[in-house]
């Protein structure tokens, strides 16, 4: 659906450059949800402005549909643009419009009948739960409510692509899983491609089912959400995966074993210490963990002290190797 | 201070007066009405190639045409008014076949305010959230649909008080354009009052011209909140 294909995109200004994209290429299939990920100034908001052309690319090539944007006039890259929709993390919408006029505006430009525009509108606000909304203004809407008016804005133009510009970024807990259910449930209904720009990681394990991690512009990193969540590669992706650094847990301990699990997709992590004991009669402590559940299964790492006493501590590494999904590897620098 | 309050007694003893005074408000309010308006349009149009013509506009314009337009708003806002009004007056004759009257000071005033209110008005369409724009570019709106769906509509409640702005300094131009042969309330000051030492006639127009500009400001300040959807 979306090829990008050594996008590059170099801002020069008087005497620097800053280059925020840097040869990037990706390809994004129909029906995916797909998460960009990466700290702020990784260049993610200059890259899905370069799959609609609001930046156009310094090089490169953008394909969305069979259909090279690169290569099209500013009047037919207007037209694309209609099956191509943004929702932004300002949501930007009209202040001096209605929700339902805000809703009825991609269709008034694309010359829809104002009656059937204001038909289709209605619906869209129903689908997002809004109907009851139709005459407010934005401002008398909570933020949550703002980006579903947002997201029925964008939809009211039948779009093959829905581009979220960290869509959940300014709101709260509640309303940021609300919003990515939302996508999720237009996502499964209507086969719409999502690209999700975020910077938390909560977010892309929420939804995506595939992810690239960007770093100073470069993509690093790309894969199914549950690969880079298991094992991720690269620094960036460790820093992204394990906010926290599960690493830096150890410079606390004092010197005893310390083994890091990594989960990779097994049942839940609570259960193996307890059944280690049980099983072992070893007792552990629990140093740290960073762990999540993605779909009933566990994913992450956990800081294991083992005990003083060598026979006990080979009886619980053994014990742990044994186990599936998880990957047993011992900290040798852990005081510092 | 006696001679004063003789003045003052004559202006409602004598219906001279009366009558004067009320043409000077009607050609006042006639005469800023319609260049107001006018240059209201002019400027409008002005601020728009100005926003949307800039090398981060919406649709920019070759960089020589948008400095030319720069170079003559400058000239034409750094000219003293009186002195563009006498360069203007001819066009006044051209056009209406007389450099004299309420209704000849009225190009000079749209030509003194056009440019001053394509600057008001370029500094609020300058502040229409880049967000919303972006926003309507993702949608596929072209320049035109920018301007006239987004930029306008959502810089109303500015361009209200923008519009406010501008018939209060007209006023004030066409008061001093009764000086060399405008009409209105300006005229009865300086041809009643300054030229004949009548302090009270003096006085009085320019009372009601301060009344005329609070009537204006406070129309246009409650329609421009009225108009505001942020405001509620």
């Amino acid at each position: 659906m979306i090829r990008l294909d050594h996008i590059t995109k170099t801002f020069s200004g008087q005497g620097s450059e800053v280059h925020a994209v840097r040869d990037v290429t990706l390809h994004i299939a129909p029906g995916e949800i797909f998460g960009i990920i990466g700290y702020s100034g990784a260049g993610k908001s200059t890259l899905v402005r370069c799959i609609n052309l609001l930046e156009r690319p310094t090089s490169g090539t953008v394909t969305v549909d069979g259909v090279e944007l690169t290569a099209l006039s500013e009047r037919e890259l207007r037209a694309r643009r209609k099956k191509i929709a943004m929702i932004f993390q300002q949501f930007n919408l009209l202040m001096q419009r209605t929700c339902l006029d805000n809703v009825c505006f991609p269709l008034e430009i694309a010359g829809v009948k104002r009656e059937d525009a204001r038909r289709r509108a209605l619906e869209l606000l129903e689908l997002v739960e809004l109907a009851d909304k139709a005459k407010a203004y934005p401002v008398q809407l909570s933020g949550g409510q703002k980006q579903r008016v947002a997201i029925a804005r964008a939809l009211a133009s039948d779009p093959k692509v829905l581009l979220c510009d960290e869509a959940t970024s300014a709101l709260d807990p509640q309303s940021t899983r609300a919003i990515l259910r939302l996508i999720q449930k237009i996502n499964r209904e209507t086969g719409i491609t999502v690209v999700i720009i975020t910077h938390e990681m909560a977010v892309v394990e929420e939804i995506c089912q595939r992810v690239a991690i960007l770093d100073s512009g470069s993509m690093v990193e790309t894969g199914r959400v549950e690969d880079i969540f298991s094992n991720p590669q690269t620094d960036a992706g460790r820093r992204l995966v394990y906010p926290d650094g599960a690493e830096a847990l150890t410079t606390e301990l004092d010197a005893e074993r310390v083994v890091r699990l990594a989960f990779n997709g097994g049942s839940a992590y609570e259960p193996l210490v307890a059944s280690l004991a049980i099983d072992c009669g070893v007792k552990v402590n629990i140093l740290g963990a960073d762990t999540r559940n993605i779909d009933g299964k566990a994913f992450g790492t956990m800081l294991l002290g083992l005990p003083q006493d060598p026979a006990e501590a080979a009886r619980a590494l053994t014990y742990l190797k044994g186990q599936a999904n998880v990957t047993v590897e011992e900290v040798r620098d852990y005081h510092g | 201070m006696d001679k004063f309050i003789t003045q003052f007694k004559d202006i409602f003893a004598n219906p001279k007066y009366l009558h004067e005074f009320l043409g000077g408000i009607w050609e006042t309010t006639y005469s800023t009405v319609v260049a107001t308006t006018v240059a209201f349009l002019l400027g409008l149009i002005l601020a728009v190639l100005l926003v949307v013509g800039d090398k981060d506009g919406v649709r920019p314009l070759p960089s020589p045409v948008m400095r030319v337009l720069n170079v003559v708003i400058n000239i034409l806002r750094s000219v003293p008014f009186l002195i563009l009004m006498l360069f203007v007056l001819p066009l006044s004759k051209l056009i209406l076949g007389t450099r004299i009257g309420t209704v000849a000071a009225i190009p000079p005033l749209i030509v003194a305010a056009a440019p001053f209110i394509a600057r008001l008005v370029e500094t609020s369409l300058r502040e229409t959230d880049r967000g919303v724009i972006e926003a309507a570019q993702a949608m596929g709106c072209s320049p035109f649909q920018i301007v006239w769906k987004v930029m306008l509509p959502e810089c109303r409640p500015a361009l209200i008080s923008s519009f406010t702005t501008a018939f209060i300094t007209i006023l004030g131009y066409g008061a001093m354009a009764g000086a060399i042969g405008g009409g209105g309330l300006g005229k009865t000051a300086i041809n009643y009052g300054y030229n004949k030492y009548n302090m009270a006639v003096m006085l009085v127009a320019t009372v009601l011209i301060v009344i005329l500009v609070q009537i204006a400001q406070s129309i246009g300040t409650h329609l421009a909140q009225r108009s505001d959807k942020r405001l509620r």
